[in-house]
């Protein structure tokens, strides 16, 4: 029987990346000092799963390369080797070329090795430079050492290998089928069997699993020791394995030239293995459905839940069987309790989703650990609110950003130590991640301490785009905003660490789809801030509905402050045309819904009208609409699916009754609003400024 | 009958599925279409061009509905029993997108060889050639084949032109203030 190996791989690349995840904040960890015994192991650990699952698959360069790693790491674990900051650079390059290469094989592509052999060139220089004068004696002594810490071929040429198999008795209870094993073997080259079967006790005796055959292999053709260990890579340990060479007449072949061949080999086997794997029904490749991993104790919650809503389905069904009015009452329970346990069911199922930030943030020391090297910057990465838990696919969607904003950082806002101790600060900077829970929106914030913006390049570069004019008064935030604007960039010499001008506008377009929005606060010499602010998530929102003329709209229950009537004494005018209202010891603009989307009547007496204050950041704004309708949780689905963003509307939903409603979205109202009114009136414009400062 | 005339010959040909737009016969490829429908009442989006108009629940997808008179920059009519909503599918960078469109009535099925197509000559006007598969006659009649990806993703969605001039016009006017 054929096992189905393909079923596992996802799992094997989902451990693998892991895995990697885990290497690479061990070695960062280990470059600050504290490489103790357990990291070493982890490391260690790590490589040794890749490499042996990477062989089940065939994934060889994957295997081979991992080997290398795995020699150097064992030495540095039995303490023959230190962990230099050098080789701690090499292994973390491996790390990233593993995650490359096991990439591109997910996605069933060649895998580019142009990189992945130079650093193996590396590794293996590494290996051998000092290995030479500490561990030579003892290779030399062992050549059947098992850590084959000759890679690839520093065999002599073989004709063939004699190979005796002895499994164990258990070695059928591991999951190991010997005939896999054999047939792998036969796809080395020409094999000739003998099964040894005198250990087979009479039936009664007999134990139907336990495996009491032995083997005599006799394997020709060029092939590798490590070619061979590999096959037995999951038997090591249950059976007793004997590996003889066969020589021919000592011609001592260019070891290259082995070398080469092997690969070759190494190629076609795993060419022939992607072409099966991708033989079934003629698919073309597909990626793999994204997995997620889930604590059990939600699981469970969930199950007793669906539990409850099971009894109280069938606890109305038995109420409707014989219904009469005297049972009103307990129709209504009923149907109170079957709102609870739905809404308790959903709630669980969103938290499914629901990760902590730390899995966004945890790139982030290796990210600044690189680039600090490369900038000569002395950076300390600080980490606030790595528990608080976000949508995964939100977190997915603004991992780039921040990526792209940390590089921001690093790159143009940290100055170096010289200027640094210049500006009488300390010549270490920080760059802070700190991510928290406001309202209904979950709140990223990037900063650093670094130079801060200047406003005056910011704004000449703007003038000589053409963004503004020259005559312009911007405030701080409005020039700052310029930043995100396309093709905007203020850095003077082009990096490849940012700097291209492609970036910021970028992220602002990210976090603008997913329903967010970006600031940035900056005071010269002390540092800038960015702050992401991102809906918490994309699947389900409390929403108010409300009416503007016929058409229904939904906005974000927790946007929203307060609604009031309006009282005509509180109303004030600025010019023609902009409405304030005074609450409490605010002045809020007031927005009339029906201008900006065109629809339903305008209104000339405001008084007596509704009007929903909502908020974003610190921003409000208060909403004129027609009537108030009720509460409900609403499913948010993307209008950009099968049309595209429209401005201030965040998605759409469906009701209750079968229409469209469209959801609003409050950040892009507020832009909206500004600029319809920045147009027509500088002067109130400046005077809603003051009340948002 | 037309269909058993054509596939006889032995030339690539492809189904299209014609309607009537003011008087004219414009055909789309089957395979785009994925059902019709009568006309019900949208959910109207505000700031979009008039030709959209809105979006309807198709079994809990949100699908946009595009007049194609009105794109068309033909005259407007009141939609009546024989109005029709063609939902076609379309794509774009393996993304799919499902839209509605409205138009005055369907005709017919046919099957037309690629042969029969004659480029469509450059005209000018609402419609762009882009837009256009080719032109063809049946009985006497000109049938217009839209290419209806290239309408709908050049035609119809617009917004991925990110604009400056929005926040440029914003920044303009605000008066000092810090």
């Amino acid at each position: 029987m054929a096992i189905d190996l393909e079923q596992f791989k996802g799992i094997f690349f989902e451990e693998s990346f892991e895995g990697l995840d885990a290497m690479e904040s061990g070695l960062l960890e280990m470059n600050e000092g504290g490489a103790n015994l357990e990291t070493v192991n982890t490391i260690f650990r790590v490589a040794h799963s890749i490499k042996g699952g990477s062989g089940t698959f065939g994934l060889g360069p994957v295997t081979s390369f991992t080997h290398i790693m795995e020699g150097l790491l064992d030495e540095m674990r039995e303490g023959k080797r230190d962990a230099t900051p050098g080789i701690i650079n090499v292994l973390l390059e491996s790390v990233d070329v593993l995650r490359e290469l096991m990439a591109s094989f997910r996605n069933n592509e060649d895998p580019d090795t142009s990189h992945m052999e130079s650093l193996q060139d590396q590794l293996a220089a590494i290996r051998d430079s000092d290995a030479a004068n500490s561990t030579e004696t003892d290779r030399n002594g062992d050549s059947q050492d098992e850590s084959g810490d000759g890679a690839s071929g520093n065999e002599t040429t073989v004709e063939g290998w004699n190979i005796s198999f002895h499994p164990h008795e258990g070695l059928l209870k591991t999951g190991n089928d010997p005939a896999l094993i054999l047939r792998e073997l036969g796809e080395l080259g020409e094999i000739t069997v003998d099964v040894d079967d005198s250990r087979i006790p009479s039936l009664p005796n007999m134990d139907p699993e336990a495996c009491y055959l032995s083997w005599e292999i006799e394997l020709k053709g060029a092939i590798g020791r490590d070619q061979i260990t590999e096959i037995f890579e999951w038997v090591e340990d249950d059976c007793d394995l004997e590996l003889t060479p066969i020589y021919p007449e000592r011609s001592k072949n260019d070891r290259r030239d082995e070398d080469r061949r092997q690969a070759t080999r190494d190629d076609r086997r795993q060419e022939n293995r992607r072409q099966e794997a991708r033989r079934p029904g003629d698919k073309a490749p597909s990626k793999p459905a994204a997995t997620i991993r889930v604590g059990t104790d939600r699981i469970d919650a969930i199950i007793d839940m669906v539990g409850e809503l099971v009894i109280t389905q069938s606890m109305l069904s038995q109420l409707g069987e014989d219904f009469d009015m005297s049972k009103l009452d307990r129709l209504r329970d009923g149907l109170e309790e079957l709102e609870r346990n739905s809404r308790d069911l959903q709630e669980n199922i969103m938290r499914i989703r629901m990760q902590p930030i730390s899995f966004a943030f945890n790139r982030f020391p290796r990210v600044v650990h690189d680039l600090s090297q490369k900038l000569g910057k002395k950076i300390r990465l600080e980490l606030v609110g790595e528990e608080t838990e976000m949508d995964k696919t939100v977190m997915e969607k603004i991992n780039d950003p921040l990526v792209h904003l940390v590089r921001n950082c690093l790159d143009h806002g940290l100055e170096t130590p010289e200027e640094r101790i210049a500006a009488g600060k300390d010549d270490e900077g920080y760059v802070r991640l700190k991510a928290f829970h406001q309202g209904g929106n979950i709140v990223v914030e990037v900063s650093d301490d670094g130079r801060g913006l200047s406003r005056e390049k910011i704004l000449n570069k703007a003038v000589e785009k053409g963004l503004v004019r020259e005559t312009d008064a911007l405030t701080d935030d409005a020039a700052f905003m310029l930043l995100f604007e396309a093709g905007f960039s203020t850095a003077e010499q082009v990096s490849d660490i940012s700097g291209r001008g492609v970036g910021l506008d970028v992220v602002r377009r990210n976090i603008e789809s997913l329903g967010g929005g970006v600031e940035v606060r900056s005071i010269p010499g002390e540092g800038s801030t960015f702050i992401i602010r991102l809906p918490l998530t994309l699947a389900v929102l409390d929403g108010q509905l409300f009416r503007i003329g016929e058409d229904t709209y939904v906005l974000p229950l927790a946007s929203i402050v307060e609604s009031l009537q309006i009282n005509r004494d509180f109303l004030g005018g600025v010019g023609h045309d902009a409405e304030v209202y005074r609450l409490r010891d605010e002045y809020i603009p007031i927005v009339r819904l029906s201008d900006i989307f065109s629809t339903g009547e305008h209104l000339e007496d405001l008084d007596n009208a509704l009007l929903v204050v909502v908020e974003w950041g610190e921003k409000h704004i208060g909403l004129l609409v027609d009537g108030l309708l009720g509460q409900q949780q609403v499913v948010i689905k993307s209008l950009e699916t099968n049309y595209e963003r429209v401005k201030g509307i965040s998605g759409a939903t469906i009701l209750g009754d079968g229409t469209v409603s469209l959801i609003l979205d409050v950040s892009g109202l507020i832009e909206m609003s500004y600029s319809i009114r920045d147009a027509m009136k500088p002067r109130l414009a400046a005077s809603n400024g003051r009340i948002m400062a | 009958m037309e269909a058993a005339k054509t596939t006889e010959v032995n030339v690539v040909e492809n189904q299209y599925l014609t309607f009537m737009l003011a008087g004219e016969e414009y055909g789309v490829d089957i395979l785009a279409v994925q059902e019709l429908r009568g006309w019900e009442p949208a959910t109207p989006i505000p700031n979009t061009p008039s030709y959209v108009r809105g979006v309807i629940n198709l079994r809990g997808v949100v699908v946009p509905i595009v007049d194609l008179r009105d794109r068309f920059h033909l005259e407007r009519i009141d939609y009546g029993p024989t109005t029709v909503v063609v939902i076609v599918k379309v794509t774009d960078c393996e993304h799919e997108r499902i839209l509605g469109i409205v138009v005055d009535a369907v005709s017919e099925v046919y099957n037309i060889p690629k042969t029969d197509l004659q480029p469509p000559p450059d005209m000018g006007g609402s419609i762009s050639i882009d837009y256009i598969t080719g032109l063809t006659t049946i009985e006497n009649k000109m049938v217009i084949l839209l290419d209806i990806n290239e309408l709908v993703h050049e035609g119809i969605l617009s917004g991925r032109k990110e604009t400056l001039s929005e926040t440029g016009q914003s920044a303009e006017g605000v008066a000092e203030c810090a």
